[in-house]
Protein backbone atom coordinates (compact mmCIF):
# COMPACT_ATOMS: atom_id res chain seq x y z
CA UNK A 1 0.00 0.00 0.00
CA UNK A 2 1.29 3.00 -1.04
CA UNK A 3 1.38 6.30 1.20
CA UNK A 4 0.27 9.54 -0.34
CA UNK A 5 2.95 11.66 -0.85
CA UNK A 6 0.60 15.22 0.05
CA UNK A 7 -0.42 13.29 3.35
CA UNK A 8 1.68 14.26 6.70
CA UNK A 9 1.85 10.99 9.18
CA UNK A 10 1.86 11.15 12.39
CA UNK A 11 3.47 7.91 15.08
CA UNK A 12 0.00 7.39 15.74
CA UNK A 13 -0.94 6.12 12.77
CA UNK A 14 -3.32 9.22 11.68
CA UNK A 15 -3.06 10.73 8.10
CA UNK A 16 -3.54 14.43 7.19
CA UNK A 17 -4.47 16.24 4.05
CA UNK A 18 -4.03 19.81 4.31
CA UNK A 19 -6.07 22.29 1.85
CA UNK A 20 -6.03 25.87 2.43
CA UNK A 21 -7.09 26.24 5.71
CA UNK A 22 -8.80 23.02 6.40
CA UNK A 23 -7.06 19.53 7.16
CA UNK A 24 -8.64 16.42 6.21
CA UNK A 25 -7.78 13.67 9.20
CA UNK A 26 -8.02 10.07 8.67
CA UNK A 27 -5.95 6.41 10.10
CA UNK A 28 -3.06 4.68 7.69
CA UNK A 29 -3.56 1.69 6.17
CA UNK A 30 -1.02 0.62 8.63
CA UNK A 31 -3.48 1.26 11.36
CA UNK A 32 -6.30 -0.13 9.59
CA UNK A 33 -4.54 -3.38 8.97
CA UNK A 34 -3.75 -3.74 12.50
CA UNK A 35 -6.81 -2.97 14.05
CA UNK A 36 -8.66 -5.52 11.75
CA UNK A 37 -12.63 -5.77 10.79
CA UNK A 38 -13.52 -2.09 11.69
CA UNK A 39 -17.25 -1.82 13.70
CA UNK A 40 -17.59 1.94 14.59
CA UNK A 41 -15.69 5.19 14.55
CA UNK A 42 -16.32 7.34 17.42
CA UNK A 43 -15.65 10.70 15.90
CA UNK A 44 -16.77 14.11 17.88
CA UNK A 45 -19.29 16.62 16.93
CA UNK A 46 -18.67 19.63 14.33
CA UNK A 47 -17.36 22.58 16.38
CA UNK A 48 -15.75 20.89 19.12
CA UNK A 49 -12.04 21.76 19.37
CA UNK A 50 -9.19 19.36 18.80
CA UNK A 51 -5.38 19.63 19.50
CA UNK A 52 -2.30 18.72 18.04
CA UNK A 53 -1.75 15.39 20.14
CA UNK A 54 -4.94 15.12 22.21
CA UNK A 55 -7.63 12.28 21.69
CA UNK A 56 -10.64 12.91 19.72
CA UNK A 57 -12.25 9.96 19.06
CA UNK A 58 -11.57 6.13 19.03
CA UNK A 59 -11.91 3.43 16.20
CA UNK A 60 -13.77 0.27 17.89
CA UNK A 61 -12.62 -3.15 15.66
CA UNK A 62 -13.75 -6.70 16.90
CA UNK A 63 -10.45 -6.97 18.71
CA UNK A 64 -9.85 -3.44 20.32
CA UNK A 65 -11.19 0.18 20.93
CA UNK A 66 -8.10 2.69 19.56
CA UNK A 67 -7.90 6.35 20.88
CA UNK A 68 -7.66 8.81 17.92
CA UNK A 69 -5.12 11.22 18.55
CA UNK A 70 -5.22 14.64 16.72
CA UNK A 71 -2.77 15.80 14.44
CA UNK A 72 -3.76 18.82 14.02
CA UNK A 73 -5.17 21.72 16.02
CA UNK A 74 -8.46 23.82 15.51
CA UNK A 75 -12.50 23.12 15.11
CA UNK A 76 -13.88 20.43 13.46
CA UNK A 77 -16.18 21.38 10.62
CA UNK A 78 -17.16 18.68 9.20
CA UNK A 79 -17.81 14.76 9.90
CA UNK A 80 -17.89 11.75 7.73
CA UNK A 81 -21.09 10.32 8.32
CA UNK A 82 -21.35 7.64 5.97
CA UNK A 83 -18.48 5.93 8.60
CA UNK A 84 -21.75 5.90 11.02
CA UNK A 85 -23.40 3.17 8.67
CA UNK A 86 -20.40 1.97 7.44
CA UNK A 87 -17.55 2.03 9.10
CA UNK A 88 -15.67 -0.94 7.08
CA UNK A 89 -14.60 1.80 4.56
CA UNK A 90 -11.81 2.61 6.87
CA UNK A 91 -11.19 -1.10 5.56
CA UNK A 92 -10.98 -0.94 2.07
CA UNK A 93 -9.68 2.57 1.81
CA UNK A 94 -8.19 4.16 4.77
CA UNK A 95 -6.72 6.83 2.66
CA UNK A 96 -9.59 7.66 1.28
CA UNK A 97 -12.21 7.33 4.03
CA UNK A 98 -11.37 9.84 5.74
CA UNK A 99 -13.09 11.21 9.45
CA UNK A 100 -12.96 14.42 10.18
CA UNK A 101 -12.37 17.93 8.44
CA UNK A 102 -10.65 20.76 10.91
CA UNK A 103 -10.49 24.38 10.25
CA UNK A 104 -6.77 24.77 11.13
CA UNK A 105 -5.46 27.31 13.67
CA UNK A 106 -1.78 27.01 12.52
CA UNK A 107 -1.44 26.00 9.40
CA UNK A 108 2.54 25.66 10.14
CA UNK A 109 1.74 23.20 12.68
CA UNK A 110 2.13 20.05 10.04
CA UNK A 111 5.30 20.45 9.24
CA UNK A 112 6.65 18.99 12.38
CA UNK A 113 4.64 15.38 11.22
CA UNK A 114 5.86 12.79 9.29
CA UNK A 115 6.19 12.70 5.06
CA UNK A 116 4.86 9.62 3.97
CA UNK A 117 8.90 8.19 3.20
CA UNK A 118 9.64 8.84 6.86
CA UNK A 119 6.28 7.06 7.88
CA UNK A 120 7.09 4.17 6.01
CA UNK A 121 10.69 4.01 7.72
CA UNK A 122 8.67 4.59 11.15
CA UNK A 123 6.27 1.60 10.28
CA UNK A 124 9.61 -0.59 9.12
CA UNK A 125 10.99 -0.38 12.20
CA UNK A 126 7.56 -0.90 14.18
CA UNK A 127 7.29 -3.70 12.58
CA UNK A 128 10.83 -5.02 12.83
CA UNK A 129 10.94 -4.92 16.64
CA UNK B 1 -14.87 -28.38 37.09
CA UNK B 2 -14.45 -30.92 40.07
CA UNK B 3 -12.18 -30.52 42.94
CA UNK B 4 -9.21 -33.84 42.78
CA UNK B 5 -7.35 -33.73 45.70
CA UNK B 6 -4.09 -34.67 45.77
CA UNK B 7 -2.37 -37.49 47.41
CA UNK B 8 1.10 -37.76 49.23
CA UNK B 9 2.75 -39.46 46.42
CA UNK B 10 1.28 -37.47 43.76
CA UNK B 11 2.81 -34.17 45.71
CA UNK B 12 5.98 -35.76 45.51
CA UNK B 13 5.77 -36.55 42.60
CA UNK B 14 5.25 -33.59 41.43
CA UNK B 15 7.89 -32.08 43.68
CA UNK B 16 10.47 -34.50 41.79
CA UNK B 17 9.55 -33.23 38.48
CA UNK B 18 10.33 -29.59 39.24
CA UNK B 19 13.34 -30.75 41.22
CA UNK B 20 12.05 -29.63 44.89
CA UNK B 21 12.67 -31.42 47.75
CA UNK B 22 9.66 -29.70 50.02
CA UNK B 23 6.82 -27.22 49.59
CA UNK B 24 8.86 -25.23 51.46
CA UNK B 25 11.87 -24.79 48.57
CA UNK B 26 8.69 -23.27 46.20
CA UNK B 27 8.82 -20.39 48.67
CA UNK B 28 12.55 -19.44 48.93
CA UNK B 29 12.57 -16.99 46.78
CA UNK B 30 10.59 -14.97 49.25
CA UNK B 31 13.45 -13.69 51.82
CA UNK B 32 13.45 -15.27 55.08
CA UNK B 33 11.59 -12.12 56.72
CA UNK B 34 8.94 -11.95 54.89
CA UNK B 35 7.70 -15.35 55.35
CA UNK B 36 5.38 -16.20 57.90
CA UNK B 37 7.15 -18.90 59.99
CA UNK B 38 3.68 -19.86 62.04
CA UNK B 39 0.07 -21.48 61.36
CA UNK B 40 -2.44 -19.31 59.78
CA UNK B 41 -4.64 -18.59 62.77
CA UNK B 42 -7.84 -20.31 61.39
CA UNK B 43 -9.88 -22.66 62.89
CA UNK B 44 -9.10 -26.25 62.44
CA UNK B 45 -10.99 -28.53 60.12
CA UNK B 46 -14.14 -29.91 60.72
CA UNK B 47 -15.59 -33.47 59.78
CA UNK B 48 -18.79 -33.28 58.17
CA UNK B 49 -21.17 -33.86 61.26
CA UNK B 50 -19.18 -31.18 63.20
CA UNK B 51 -19.84 -28.54 60.39
CA UNK B 52 -23.43 -29.68 59.97
CA UNK B 53 -24.06 -28.93 63.77
CA UNK B 54 -22.16 -25.54 62.96
CA UNK B 55 -24.35 -24.40 60.60
CA UNK B 56 -28.03 -25.82 62.65
CA UNK B 57 -26.64 -23.56 65.29
CA UNK B 58 -26.14 -20.87 63.68
CA UNK B 59 -29.62 -21.06 61.39
CA UNK B 60 -31.21 -21.48 65.45
CA UNK B 61 -30.34 -17.69 65.94
CA UNK B 62 -32.27 -16.27 62.94
CA UNK B 63 -35.31 -14.57 63.79
CA UNK B 64 -37.82 -17.46 63.04
CA UNK B 65 -41.27 -16.72 63.36
CA UNK B 66 -41.49 -12.68 63.48
CA UNK B 67 -43.72 -10.40 61.35
CA UNK B 68 -41.44 -7.76 59.35
CA UNK B 69 -42.45 -4.56 57.82
CA UNK B 70 -38.30 -3.90 56.95
CA UNK B 71 -38.83 -2.60 52.68
CA UNK B 72 -36.42 0.71 52.05
CA UNK B 73 -34.33 -1.52 49.11
CA UNK B 74 -34.48 -4.69 50.43
CA UNK B 75 -38.01 -6.88 50.17
CA UNK B 76 -39.34 -10.15 51.16
CA UNK B 77 -41.08 -11.73 48.11
CA UNK B 78 -41.72 -15.72 47.85
CA UNK B 79 -39.30 -17.61 46.46
CA UNK B 80 -40.35 -20.35 44.04
CA UNK B 81 -38.36 -23.63 44.93
CA UNK B 82 -37.92 -24.58 41.07
CA UNK B 83 -35.16 -21.38 41.50
CA UNK B 84 -32.87 -23.24 44.16
CA UNK B 85 -33.22 -26.27 42.89
CA UNK B 86 -31.97 -25.14 39.24
CA UNK B 87 -29.22 -22.49 40.22
CA UNK B 88 -27.73 -25.32 42.48
CA UNK B 89 -27.26 -27.42 39.01
CA UNK B 90 -23.62 -27.68 38.61
CA UNK B 91 -23.62 -26.16 35.26
CA UNK B 92 -24.47 -23.13 36.49
CA UNK B 93 -23.14 -23.16 39.96
CA UNK B 94 -19.30 -23.82 38.99
CA UNK B 95 -19.10 -22.57 35.42
CA UNK B 96 -16.48 -19.61 35.50
CA UNK B 97 -16.66 -16.58 33.20
CA UNK B 98 -18.53 -17.35 29.78
CA UNK B 99 -15.48 -15.89 27.98
CA UNK B 100 -14.88 -19.40 25.93
CA UNK B 101 -18.67 -19.59 23.81
CA UNK B 102 -18.17 -23.18 22.66
CA UNK B 103 -18.16 -24.42 25.96
CA UNK B 104 -20.73 -21.81 27.81
CA UNK B 105 -23.73 -21.61 25.59
CA UNK B 106 -26.13 -22.24 28.23
CA UNK B 107 -24.83 -19.51 30.78
CA UNK B 108 -24.83 -17.13 27.62
CA UNK B 109 -27.94 -17.97 26.99
CA UNK B 110 -29.58 -17.57 30.46
CA UNK B 111 -27.82 -14.02 30.39
CA UNK B 112 -29.49 -13.06 26.93
CA UNK B 113 -33.04 -13.71 28.17
CA UNK B 114 -32.30 -11.97 31.27
CA UNK B 115 -31.27 -8.64 29.09
CA UNK B 116 -34.07 -9.57 27.02
CA UNK B 117 -37.27 -10.04 29.88
CA UNK B 118 -35.27 -6.83 31.41
CA UNK B 119 -36.12 -4.97 28.39
CA UNK B 120 -39.20 -5.41 28.11
CA UNK B 121 -40.01 -5.03 31.65
CA UNK B 122 -38.43 -1.44 31.72
CA UNK B 123 -39.27 -0.42 28.42
CA UNK B 124 -35.17 0.07 27.34
CA UNK B 125 -33.77 -0.47 24.06
CA UNK B 126 -30.93 -2.68 25.57
CA UNK B 127 -29.54 -4.33 29.23
CA UNK B 128 -26.36 -5.35 29.94
CA UNK B 129 -25.76 -8.71 31.64
CA UNK B 130 -25.95 -7.19 35.33
CA UNK B 131 -24.37 -4.70 37.91
CA UNK B 132 -23.34 -5.59 41.35
CA UNK B 133 -26.77 -4.24 42.70
CA UNK B 134 -28.97 -1.61 43.06
CA UNK B 135 -26.65 0.96 44.14
CA UNK B 136 -23.41 0.75 41.89
CA UNK B 137 -25.80 0.36 39.19
CA UNK B 138 -26.93 3.07 39.95
CA UNK B 139 -23.03 5.10 40.56
CA UNK B 140 -22.55 3.64 37.01
CA UNK B 141 -25.36 4.73 35.31
CA UNK B 142 -24.05 8.54 36.80
CA UNK B 143 -20.86 7.67 35.53
CA UNK B 144 -22.29 6.35 31.96
CA UNK B 145 -24.38 9.88 31.46
CA UNK B 146 -21.35 12.29 32.11
CA UNK B 147 -19.40 9.89 29.54
CA UNK B 148 -22.47 10.45 27.16
CA UNK B 149 -22.93 14.00 27.55
CA UNK B 150 -19.08 15.49 28.65
CA UNK B 151 -20.92 17.48 31.07
CA UNK B 152 -19.97 16.13 34.78
CA UNK B 153 -22.63 18.52 37.12
CA UNK B 154 -24.54 15.92 38.26
CA UNK B 155 -28.41 16.08 39.99
CA UNK B 156 -29.79 13.80 42.27
CA UNK B 157 -33.04 13.63 44.06
CA UNK B 158 -32.82 13.62 47.75
CA UNK B 159 -35.93 10.72 47.30
CA UNK B 160 -33.47 8.44 46.03
CA UNK B 161 -32.32 5.79 48.08
CA UNK B 162 -29.93 7.29 50.96
CA UNK B 163 -27.58 4.39 50.27
CA UNK B 164 -27.68 4.55 47.14
CA UNK B 165 -26.83 8.06 47.28
CA UNK B 166 -23.81 7.39 49.60
CA UNK B 167 -22.63 5.11 46.85
CA UNK B 168 -23.16 7.27 43.90
CA UNK B 169 -20.91 10.00 45.65
CA UNK B 170 -18.22 7.82 46.62
CA UNK B 171 -17.93 6.75 42.94
CA UNK B 172 -18.23 10.86 42.28
CA UNK B 173 -16.05 12.26 44.40
CA UNK B 174 -12.77 10.26 42.56
CA UNK B 175 -14.36 11.46 39.27
CA UNK B 176 -14.22 15.10 40.12
CA UNK B 177 -18.30 15.05 39.24
CA UNK B 178 -20.40 17.76 41.34
CA UNK B 179 -23.11 16.01 42.54
CA UNK B 180 -26.10 18.22 44.13
CA UNK B 181 -29.38 17.03 46.01
CA UNK B 182 -32.59 18.07 44.86
CA UNK B 183 -35.07 18.64 47.71
CA UNK B 184 -38.49 16.93 47.79
CA UNK B 185 -42.01 19.10 47.87
CA UNK B 186 -45.00 18.36 50.29
CA UNK B 187 -46.35 15.72 48.52
CA UNK B 188 -42.87 13.71 49.16
CA UNK B 189 -41.89 14.12 45.34
CA UNK B 190 -38.99 15.62 43.66
CA UNK B 191 -39.59 19.38 43.88
CA UNK B 192 -40.43 20.35 39.85
CA UNK B 193 -39.57 24.03 40.53
CA UNK B 194 -36.12 23.27 42.33
CA UNK B 195 -35.25 20.85 39.56
CA UNK B 196 -36.13 23.04 36.82
CA UNK B 197 -33.87 25.84 38.67
CA UNK B 198 -30.96 23.88 39.70
CA UNK B 199 -30.86 22.18 35.63
CA UNK B 200 -28.25 23.91 33.75
CA UNK B 201 -25.98 23.35 30.37
CA UNK B 202 -23.99 22.22 32.63
CA UNK B 203 -26.14 19.11 34.06
CA UNK B 204 -25.02 15.75 32.98
CA UNK B 205 -27.88 13.83 34.40
CA UNK B 206 -30.99 13.75 37.11
CA UNK B 207 -31.15 10.99 38.94
CA UNK B 208 -34.39 9.64 40.27
CA UNK B 209 -35.52 7.00 42.03
CA UNK B 210 -39.44 5.58 41.39
CA UNK B 211 -41.37 4.33 43.47
CA UNK B 212 -38.99 6.59 45.52
CA UNK B 213 -37.31 5.99 48.69
CA UNK B 214 -41.13 6.77 50.60
CA UNK B 215 -42.35 4.57 47.86
CA UNK B 216 -44.46 7.22 46.21
CA UNK B 217 -44.59 6.90 42.45
CA UNK B 218 -42.71 9.90 41.04
CA UNK B 219 -43.69 12.00 37.59
CA UNK B 220 -41.53 10.44 35.29
CA UNK B 221 -42.66 12.06 32.36
CA UNK B 222 -42.15 15.66 33.78
CA UNK B 223 -38.64 14.77 35.37
CA UNK B 224 -37.74 13.70 31.83
CA UNK B 225 -38.83 16.99 30.07
CA UNK B 226 -37.08 19.20 32.52
CA UNK B 227 -34.34 17.36 31.78
CA UNK B 228 -34.33 16.94 28.19
CA UNK B 229 -34.97 20.76 27.79
CA UNK B 230 -31.31 21.37 28.99
CA UNK B 231 -29.35 17.78 27.23
CA UNK B 232 -29.75 16.15 30.52
CA UNK B 233 -30.34 12.80 30.91
CA UNK B 234 -32.67 11.23 32.65
CA UNK B 235 -31.64 8.01 35.14
CA UNK B 236 -34.69 6.60 36.86
CA UNK B 237 -33.02 3.82 39.90
CA UNK B 238 -35.66 1.09 40.96
CA UNK B 239 -35.28 -0.08 44.23
CA UNK B 240 -38.37 -2.48 44.00
CA UNK B 241 -38.59 -4.73 40.68
CA UNK B 242 -42.02 -5.95 41.47
CA UNK B 243 -43.51 -2.53 41.09
CA UNK B 244 -42.91 -2.44 36.88
CA UNK B 245 -45.80 -4.89 37.30
CA UNK B 246 -48.51 -1.86 37.77
CA UNK B 247 -46.70 0.93 37.78
CA UNK B 248 -45.70 2.22 33.96
CA UNK B 249 -42.12 1.74 32.85
CA UNK B 250 -40.09 4.68 32.89
CA UNK B 251 -39.74 4.71 29.00
CA UNK B 252 -38.74 8.77 29.00
CA UNK B 253 -35.88 7.91 31.08
CA UNK B 254 -32.47 7.74 28.94
CA UNK B 255 -30.90 4.83 31.48
CA UNK B 256 -32.62 2.37 33.99
CA UNK B 257 -31.41 1.05 36.81
CA UNK B 258 -32.63 -1.34 39.39
CA UNK B 259 -32.40 -3.40 42.11
CA UNK B 260 -33.39 -7.01 40.71
CA UNK B 261 -33.44 -8.80 44.54
CA UNK B 262 -37.76 -8.75 44.64
CA UNK B 263 -37.49 -11.12 42.24
CA UNK B 264 -36.30 -14.56 43.74
CA UNK B 265 -33.47 -12.84 45.49
CA UNK B 266 -32.99 -14.16 49.69
CA UNK B 267 -32.61 -10.95 51.51
CA UNK B 268 -29.51 -12.94 52.82
CA UNK B 269 -28.62 -9.38 55.21
CA UNK B 270 -28.18 -7.40 52.10
CA UNK B 271 -26.38 -9.39 49.86
CA UNK B 272 -25.11 -10.74 46.88
CA UNK B 273 -28.02 -8.72 44.81
CA UNK B 274 -28.75 -8.53 41.06
CA UNK B 275 -28.06 -4.86 39.68
CA UNK B 276 -29.62 -4.00 36.45
CA UNK B 277 -28.91 -1.02 33.77
CA UNK B 278 -30.30 -0.54 30.83
CA UNK B 279 -30.17 2.37 28.24
CA UNK B 280 -31.30 3.67 25.32
CA UNK B 281 -29.56 2.46 22.03
CA UNK B 282 -27.81 5.00 21.08
CA UNK B 283 -26.30 4.81 24.39
CA UNK B 284 -24.73 1.64 23.82
CA UNK B 285 -20.88 2.08 23.33
CA UNK B 286 -20.99 4.31 26.47
CA UNK B 287 -22.58 1.49 28.52
CA UNK B 288 -20.53 -0.31 31.27
CA UNK B 289 -20.35 -4.07 31.89
CA UNK B 290 -20.94 -6.81 29.83
CA UNK B 291 -23.59 -7.43 27.43
CA UNK B 292 -24.35 -11.14 25.69
CA UNK B 293 -25.49 -11.06 22.04
CA UNK B 294 -27.57 -12.96 19.48
CA UNK B 295 -25.47 -14.29 16.88
CA UNK B 296 -25.30 -17.11 13.91
CA UNK B 297 -22.06 -19.63 13.79
CA UNK B 298 -20.51 -21.10 10.70
CA UNK B 299 -23.05 -23.52 9.90
CA UNK B 300 -25.89 -20.86 10.28
CA UNK B 301 -27.65 -21.81 13.77
CA UNK B 302 -28.23 -19.74 16.55
CA UNK B 303 -25.87 -18.59 19.29
CA UNK B 304 -24.51 -16.60 21.91
CA UNK B 305 -21.11 -14.50 22.58
CA UNK B 306 -20.30 -11.83 24.92
CA UNK B 307 -20.30 -8.95 22.86
CA UNK B 308 -18.58 -5.40 22.74
CA UNK B 309 -15.73 -6.29 25.08
CA UNK B 310 -13.61 -4.12 23.86
CA UNK B 311 -14.57 -1.74 26.02
CA UNK B 312 -14.62 -4.02 28.55
CA UNK B 313 -11.40 -3.53 31.33
CA UNK B 314 -9.79 -6.80 30.63
CA UNK B 315 -9.35 -5.43 26.86
CA UNK B 316 -8.96 -1.55 27.83
CA UNK B 317 -7.20 -1.10 30.53
CA UNK B 318 -7.14 2.24 32.41
CA UNK B 319 -9.39 3.72 29.16
CA UNK B 320 -12.21 1.18 30.20
CA UNK B 321 -16.12 2.51 30.51
CA UNK B 322 -16.21 0.51 33.27
CA UNK B 323 -14.03 -1.32 36.22
CA UNK B 324 -16.92 -3.83 36.26
CA UNK B 325 -15.42 -6.50 34.28
CA UNK B 326 -18.01 -9.57 35.11
CA UNK B 327 -21.66 -9.53 36.59
CA UNK B 328 -23.87 -11.20 39.06
CA UNK B 329 -24.23 -14.15 36.84
CA UNK B 330 -25.95 -16.91 39.13
CA UNK B 331 -28.31 -13.95 40.96
CA UNK B 332 -29.17 -12.81 37.87
CA UNK B 333 -30.12 -16.46 36.67
CA UNK B 334 -32.57 -16.78 40.10
CA UNK B 335 -33.82 -13.45 38.78
CA UNK B 336 -34.57 -14.96 35.14
CA UNK B 337 -35.77 -17.96 36.51
CA UNK B 338 -38.08 -15.60 38.46
CA UNK B 339 -39.34 -13.86 35.90
CA UNK B 340 -40.01 -17.12 33.84
CA UNK B 341 -41.81 -18.76 36.36
CA UNK B 342 -43.88 -15.48 37.00
CA UNK B 343 -44.14 -14.44 33.44
CA UNK B 344 -46.10 -10.87 32.90
CA UNK B 345 -49.39 -11.51 34.17
CA UNK B 346 -48.02 -13.39 37.21
CA UNK B 347 -45.45 -9.97 38.15
CA UNK B 348 -48.77 -8.27 37.86
CA UNK B 349 -51.08 -10.31 39.64
CA UNK B 350 -48.17 -10.28 42.43
CA UNK B 351 -47.71 -6.24 42.61
CA UNK B 352 -51.73 -5.80 42.83
CA UNK B 353 -51.17 -8.18 45.95
CA UNK B 354 -48.71 -5.87 47.51
CA UNK B 355 -50.17 -2.99 46.75
CA UNK B 356 -53.59 -4.32 48.51
CA UNK B 357 -51.56 -5.80 51.15
CA UNK B 358 -49.81 -2.36 51.64
CA UNK B 359 -53.12 -0.24 51.26
CA UNK B 360 -54.62 -2.13 54.14
CA UNK B 361 -51.58 -1.89 56.19
CA UNK B 362 -51.59 2.22 55.38
CA UNK B 363 -55.24 2.41 56.36
CA UNK B 364 -55.00 0.46 59.51
CA UNK B 365 -52.20 2.17 60.77
CA UNK B 366 -53.22 5.72 60.14
CA UNK B 367 -55.18 5.43 62.87
CA UNK B 368 -52.09 5.18 65.28
CA UNK B 369 -50.57 7.96 63.35
CA UNK B 370 -50.15 10.04 60.52
CA UNK B 371 -49.56 8.87 57.12
CA UNK B 372 -47.00 11.26 55.25
CA UNK B 373 -47.88 11.97 51.65
CA UNK B 374 -51.02 10.54 52.32
CA UNK B 375 -52.72 11.93 48.50
CA UNK B 376 -49.88 10.95 46.33
CA UNK B 377 -49.59 7.78 44.67
CA UNK B 378 -47.55 5.19 46.44
CA UNK B 379 -46.64 1.33 45.83
CA UNK B 380 -46.13 -1.07 49.00
CA UNK B 381 -44.11 1.42 50.89
CA UNK B 382 -45.18 4.24 53.27
CA UNK B 383 -43.81 6.38 55.55
CA UNK B 384 -45.65 6.84 59.71
CA UNK B 385 -45.45 9.67 61.59
CA UNK B 386 -45.65 9.03 65.39
CA UNK B 387 -45.64 10.47 68.82
CA UNK B 388 -44.10 7.97 69.99
CA UNK B 389 -40.14 7.76 69.28
CA UNK B 390 -39.35 5.16 66.62
CA UNK B 391 -36.99 3.63 68.82
CA UNK B 392 -39.49 3.21 71.54
CA UNK B 393 -42.31 2.00 69.24
CA UNK B 394 -39.78 -0.45 67.64
CA UNK B 395 -38.57 -1.88 70.93
CA UNK B 396 -42.25 -2.44 71.82
CA UNK B 397 -43.46 -3.94 68.41
CA UNK B 398 -40.20 -6.45 69.21
CA UNK B 399 -41.14 -7.97 72.31
CA UNK B 400 -44.75 -8.99 70.24
CA UNK B 401 -42.43 -10.82 67.44
CA UNK B 402 -42.54 -8.21 65.53
CA UNK B 403 -39.77 -6.08 63.31
CA UNK B 404 -41.81 -2.40 63.08
CA UNK B 405 -40.92 0.09 60.26
CA UNK B 406 -36.98 1.64 59.11
CA UNK B 407 -36.58 4.88 61.70
CA UNK B 408 -36.11 7.21 58.78
CA UNK B 409 -34.79 9.85 61.55
CA UNK B 410 -31.02 9.13 60.51
CA UNK B 411 -31.84 10.78 57.05
CA UNK B 412 -34.69 12.72 57.17
CA UNK B 413 -34.72 14.36 60.42
CA UNK B 414 -36.72 16.98 59.21
CA UNK B 415 -40.29 14.59 59.57
CA UNK B 416 -40.00 13.51 62.97
CA UNK B 417 -41.00 10.38 64.60
CA UNK B 418 -40.94 8.82 61.22
CA UNK B 419 -40.67 5.24 60.07
CA UNK B 420 -40.54 3.64 56.52
CA UNK B 421 -43.58 0.46 56.77
CA UNK B 422 -43.75 -2.17 53.77
CA UNK B 423 -46.15 -4.72 52.92
CA UNK B 424 -46.04 -7.44 50.33
CA UNK B 425 -47.48 -10.46 49.52
CA UNK B 426 -45.91 -12.30 52.09
CA UNK B 427 -47.39 -9.79 54.92
CA UNK B 428 -50.75 -11.13 56.73
CA UNK B 429 -53.94 -9.26 57.62
CA UNK B 430 -53.43 -10.57 61.08
CA UNK B 431 -49.54 -9.40 61.65
CA UNK B 432 -50.57 -5.92 60.38
CA UNK B 433 -53.61 -5.74 63.00
CA UNK B 434 -51.02 -6.95 65.67
CA UNK B 435 -48.97 -4.45 64.72
CA UNK B 436 -51.78 -1.85 65.36
CA UNK B 437 -52.31 -3.29 68.32
CA UNK B 438 -49.27 -2.65 69.94
CA UNK B 439 -49.22 0.69 68.18
CA UNK B 440 -52.71 1.70 70.00
CA UNK B 441 -50.88 0.54 73.18
CA UNK B 442 -48.22 3.43 72.88
CA UNK B 443 -47.73 5.33 76.25
CA UNK B 444 -49.49 9.03 76.33
CA UNK B 445 -46.76 11.32 75.51
CA UNK B 446 -45.99 13.72 77.74
CA UNK B 447 -47.19 16.45 75.38
CA UNK B 448 -50.72 14.90 75.42
CA UNK B 449 -50.84 14.49 78.93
Amino acid sequence: MAYPEKYKYTREHEWVEVNGKIGTVGITDYAQNSLGDIVFVDAPKVGTKVEKGAVFGSVESVKAVSDLYSPVTGTVTEVNEELNSSPEKINSDAHGAWIIKVELSDSGEVESLLSAADYEKFIAEETGK
Amino acid sequence: MRYLPKSDAERAAMLREIGASSIDDLFTAIPEEYRLTRDLNVPRQMGESEIIDYFKSAAAKNANGYASFLGAGAYRHYRPVVIDALVQRGEFLTSYTPYQAEITQGTLQAIFEFQTMICELTGMDIANASMYDGSTGAAEAVMMAVRVTGRDNVLVAKTVHPEYREVMHTYAQHQGHEAKEVAYGQDGHVDLAALEQAVTEETACVLVQSPNFFGLIEDIPAIAEIAHKKGALLIVSIAEAVSLGIVRPPAEADIVSMEAQSFGVALSYGGPYCGVLGAKEKYLRQMPGRLVGETKDTEGRRGFVLTLSTREQHIRREKATSNICTNQALVALMVTIFMTVYGKQGVRELAVQNLAKAKYAADTLAAQGKVLFAGTPRFHEFVLQTDEDPEQLNARLLEKKIIGGLDLRKWYPELGNATLWCATELTTKEQIDAAAGVLAEAPVAASAR
